[in-house]
């Protein structure tokens, strides 16, 4: 496997009679043709196995020690139960709790994988059938030279077409197979491994998401690490809806390339308005900047409740199950496109597209499964232009006396807050409401998911969704804000201007904003969180639902996040990478500062890079609402490259957390890489997995989380006066735990002096040396004879 | 009675035994060696009858002479009422450590046997509580919510906050001086 480049080849021959022999039944398997020019030398875990990675997460796991939070105190996966395996019970397997929960967290992490590497599958296979194999790889016209990083890193080859990414996606398709596989009951018992392989399904993750992105990006004309991608549209309030309105959902882009590729042809583009939500939405405005966002994947519910869309299209991932019940509800019609969701519908990609859009038109046929982009584009516009004068007279929100009418029903039961995943009072609103006041509802607008929980669990069958975005209809038409467009890579000159400064701590940190939306408080935390760090010069990624998030909040002088702060990977900049499979190019910079920065082997060489990045780059990812099994496994991949990842509360029901004690200062050493000696580093990133209950006590992790052991004294300083200032303001007072972070009198912020010192000799601190730091022996620096 | 608060969050066979009244919350307390409590930042928001619910959980640990922990940005509270928390941390570091048998607490003597919690996040307190019902063999655990919480060891029922106030206060008065 160490060399494949190209797909492998096999010849069969039945019979064949020559000079030389007489062959029958001659099978001939060539497993890749190489074409090797890279000239890195290959490093030792070029395409690593379950286990070849075992030791360095057994280092990592050592130091951030599960903590498992069961959210159910049963095994229910085969028939020898339910199991209780409260305590220290044991299943009919044998399988322990914590054994069980870490099972659990594989099976979250191999389904985000799996659903990642066959996203990455779909478009791979699309955009080689359009462009072909040998269609060149391309995802920065310039300065990006380290094209696929994550790939170099795992895999240990260097891809120049769209066909040499195929042999990637083999390879992580096999893993995840076998990931899947240690799943089974009666297989693997011990919670340490199974939690190997959660890290494992992680790295494997972030090779689909690159795969994909490059693919697309390379294919598509989607921006090429462009700082200066163009703002798209964000919002509710964006849509002219007088014009047809088409909304695509979900994470696969093709469909509604379709769509703006039939729109184009005809000379329709300012005719119709593509809208999205989601992971699509963001790579819809990629391909055409005239696209709209409408929101995170909470706008779902909403934006369909709302009546605006005439079609609605689905792809892949993240889609509302229940969205044909929801289009039918407002009559609009539904056009679901990909094999993995199918919705129940009719099959309808080989018949006339006239007969499936007058179908649409009759309002007889409420949706069709059309498996063919092209076709999804034709119809979706020629549906959209049919149905939308007659649907613009319909009214699908209740009006403000049919709202009070439905309100009066309620009886105060409370079974809808208790169906609210954030306890919101939602039924002291709509009793609120039933007296004519509706203001409530329009503030519970604000933290709502759109989950819609709340309206099967009212006894009185209130549409309680819909009276919330009734009540906040007139906020709705104020969503008109922006976000820049999914620029990609980061650029190879961009990882050499702050490579530098961001290991030696100038630069306080990189901090990426990434995954869903379920929010304990809506939207606007992740747009202050974002708009408060890049202030701080540190560098904000985003991508995602979130990426949506941090554009739809303005700051005082009426700016977005987007708006005010550049595009650019520097010190405060706020860099939107693209969706969910863009998180690969957030891992790839910090690799890429690895390998360009310090001139690291990158080739098939993981542990040495997660290494580095783990003792070197202040990096932390954020994912605030993460919901997903996907947005488990993205975790995941950060993790194994030694990132911390810090979520939201609702991210305790992940079912563990990875964290460190500080308090141990056996935990905390590391080996000193110039004279080998184990010295302690200090507890440097001090979690790796964290559910903060705050967005005030995130941004002080935050602070904390970006600091590492080979920090210099002056960027050390920076680090501490960020994280001794957000806790100041944001908790009260110095941080408690701060003498574990000085090092040296260097390390103290200037303007912090005396408080510090003053703290620190009321805790009997003490001095140590600041290490070159290294976790693995082989690091250590030899002296030649 | 015994039902959670959020419909759907059912742990398993194991479920919180219910504190009907005061009473049993006061007794718990008295009859724990080394009690310690966890305010969240939850608590802020609430006060009956102009009354903050908070200083009521400051009476309770002054009388019950029990450390507490502060979350979040809950210590600011605690401080603008001159009152000195053991720590200000996390509640998922908190939980952890209470986890560890080794650990010996705030005060280097040794761990807690009864972990008071209140004011955190419903679903977070849920998997926290769930956390420690596992792993934490020699801790019982009781929640001040007005909420039940399953996975506690013993846990209010679902109450109206006038009667969650109202049970607050019968257990600091049943703490005496």
């Amino acid at each position: 496997m160490n060399h494949l480049s190209r797909k492998g080849v096999n010849v069969q021959i039945k019979e064949l009679h020559s000079d030389l022999a007489h062959f029958r039944d001659l099978s001939i398997t060539i497993g890749a043709i190489s074409r090797e020019k890279w000239e890195e030398p290959m490093g030792p875990t070029p395409f690593p196995s379950l286990t070849t990675l075992r030791p360095w997460d057994q280092i990592l796991l050592r130091k951030y020690k599960p903590f498992y939070l069961p959210f159910c105190d049963l095994c229910c996966l085969c028939t020898y139960g339910k199991c209780d395996l409260t305590g220290t019970k044991r299943g009919a397997c044998g399988i322990s709790m914590p054994s069980q929960q870490s099972r659990m967290v594989l099976i979250a992490a191999c389904i985000g994988a799996a659903t990642h590497v066959s996203h990455s599958r779909d478009i791979l296979s699309h955009v080689i059938e359009y462009y072909g194999r040998d269609c060149p790889i391309n995802v920065g016209d310039t300065g990006v030279e380290v094209e696929a990083p994550v790939v170099r890193l795992v895999c240990g080859i260097k891809p120049e077409t769209l066909g040499d990414l195929e042999p990637v996606l083999d390879y992580c398709e096999n893993q995840v197979t076998h990931l899947l596989a240690v799943t089974h009951t009666g297989q693997e018992g011990n919670n340490l491994d199974f939690e190997s392989k959660v890290l494992h399904a992680g790295m494997i993750d972030q090779l689909g998401m690159e795969v994909a992105d490059i693919a697309q990006i390379s294919a598509l004309g989607f921006p090429k690490a462009d700082p200066e991608a163009g703002l798209a549209e964000l919002g509710m309030g964006t849509v002219d809806i007088k014009k047809p309105v088409i909304l695509v959902i979900g994470h696969n882009v093709t469909p509604a390339t379709g769509i703006i590729d039939y729109l184009k042809t005809n000379d329709l583009t300012s005719d119709v308005e593509v809208t999205g939500i989601c992971c699509t939405a963001i790579d819809v405005t990629r391909y055409s900047p005239k696209a709209k966002i409408i929101g995170p994947i909470s706008w779902q519910l909403r934006y369909i409740r709302s009546g605006v869309p005439d079609v609605i299209v689905i792809d892949e991932q993240c889609v509302r199950t229940d969205t044909l019940t929801e289009s039918a509800h407002i009559r609009a019609a539904l056009i679901a496109t990909s094999e993995k969701n199918c919705l129940g519908l009719p099959d309808r990609t080989n018949d006339p597209v006239d007969d499936i859009v007058a179908g649409f038109v009759s309002g007889e046929v409420p949706g069709a499964l059309i498996l063919d982009p092209e076709k999804v584009g034709e119809i979706a516009v020629k549906t959209a232009r049919a149905i939308a004068p007659r649907r613009k007279k319909q009214k699908s929100l209740p009006s403000r006396e049919t709202l009070v009418e439905m309100a009066k029903k309620c009886t105060l039961c409370m079974l809808c807050r208790r169906a609210c995943p954030n306890d919101l009072p939602v039924a002291q609103a709509v009793k609120a409401a039933a007296g004519g006041n509706l203001s409530l509802l329009d503030e519970l607008y604000d933290d709502c998911l759109g989950c819609g929980r709340c309206e099967p669990a009212c006894t009185q069958k209130i549409a309680v969704h819909s009276l919330i975005v009734a009540a906040a209809e007139q906020k709705t038409l104020k969503e008109t804000y922006c976000i820049r467009t999914g620029r990609g890579a980061i650029r190879d000159v961009e990882i050499r201007k702050v490579g530098g400064p961001i290991v030696l701590g100038e630069i306080p940190g990189v901090v990426a904003f990434v995954g869903c939306a379920n929010y304990p408080k809506g939207s606007r935390e992740v747009a202050e969180m974002c708009m408060e760090f890049a202030k701080r010069r540190y560098i904000v990624c985003t991508s995602g639902c979130s990426a949506m998030s941090a554009g739809m909040y303005r700051d005082e002088e009426g700016k977005t996040a987007y708006e005010r702060y550049s595009g650019s990977f520097e010190a405060g900049g706020i860099v939107n990478v693209g969706s969910c499979v863009a998180n690969a190019h957030i891992a790839g910079a910090a690799i890429k500062i690895a390998s360009i920065f310090a001139k690291r082997p990158l080739r098939g060489n993981y542990e040495e890079i997660a290494d580095y990045v783990h003792n070197r780059v202040g990096a932390v990812g954020v994912a605030w609402g993460a919901m997903s099994q996907k947005a488990a496994a993205i975790a995941a991949g950060f993790w194994r490259l030694g990132i911390p990842v810090v979520v939201g509360p609702h991210g305790t029901k992940y079912r563990r957390m990875l964290l460190g004690r500080a308090d141990k200062e056996s935990d905390w050493y590391v080996y000193d890489a110039r004279s080998g000696e184990k010295v302690y580093g200090g507890p440097v990133p001090e979690h790796l997995f964290f559910a903060a209950e705050t967005k005030e006590e995130a941004m002080v992790m935050i602070a904390k989380l970006t600091m590492r052991p080979n920090d210099t004294s002056r960027g050390r300083a920076n680090k501490l006066a960020n994280y001794v200032d957000l806790h100041k303001r944001l908790v009260g007072g110095i941080p408690p735990d701060i003498s574990l972070y000085v090092r040296t009198p260097a390390d103290i912020p200037l303007t912090m002096k005396d408080e510090v010192l003053n703290h620190l000799h009321r805790h009997g601190w003490k001095e140590h040396t600041i290490p070159d730091p290294t976790l693995l022996p082989r690091m250590i620096h030899t002296r030649k004879e | 009675m015994n039902e959670s608060w959020q419909t759907a969050e059912i742990p398993g066979p194991k479920k919180a035994s219910l504190i009907i009244k005061p009473d049993i919350a006061d007794a718990i307390i008295r009859r724990a060696k080394r009690p310690i409590m966890i305010v969240g930042h939850g608590i802020i928001e609430y006060e009956v009858e102009g009354k903050k619910l908070i200083d009521c959980l400051i009476q309770l640990a002054r009388k019950a002479k029990m450390p507490v922990v502060v979350t979040a940005s809950t210590s600011r509270e605690f401080a603008a009422r001159g009152f000195e928390p053991a720590a200000l941390m996390s509640a998922v570091d908190i939980a952890n450590r209470l986890t560890d048998p080794e650990w010996k607490g705030f005060d280097g003597r040794e761990t807690y046997d009864l972990a008071i919690f209140v004011g955190l996040p419903y679903s977070m307190e849920w998997t926290i509580l769930s956390g420690l019902k596992h792993f934490a063999p020699g801790v019982k655990t009781m929640t001040l919510d007005c909420v039940y919480q399953p996975n506690a060891s013993w846990s209010f029922p679902n109450s109206t906050i006038k009667d969650w106030a109202a049970n607050l206060k019968g257990i600091v008065a049943n703490l005496g001086d």
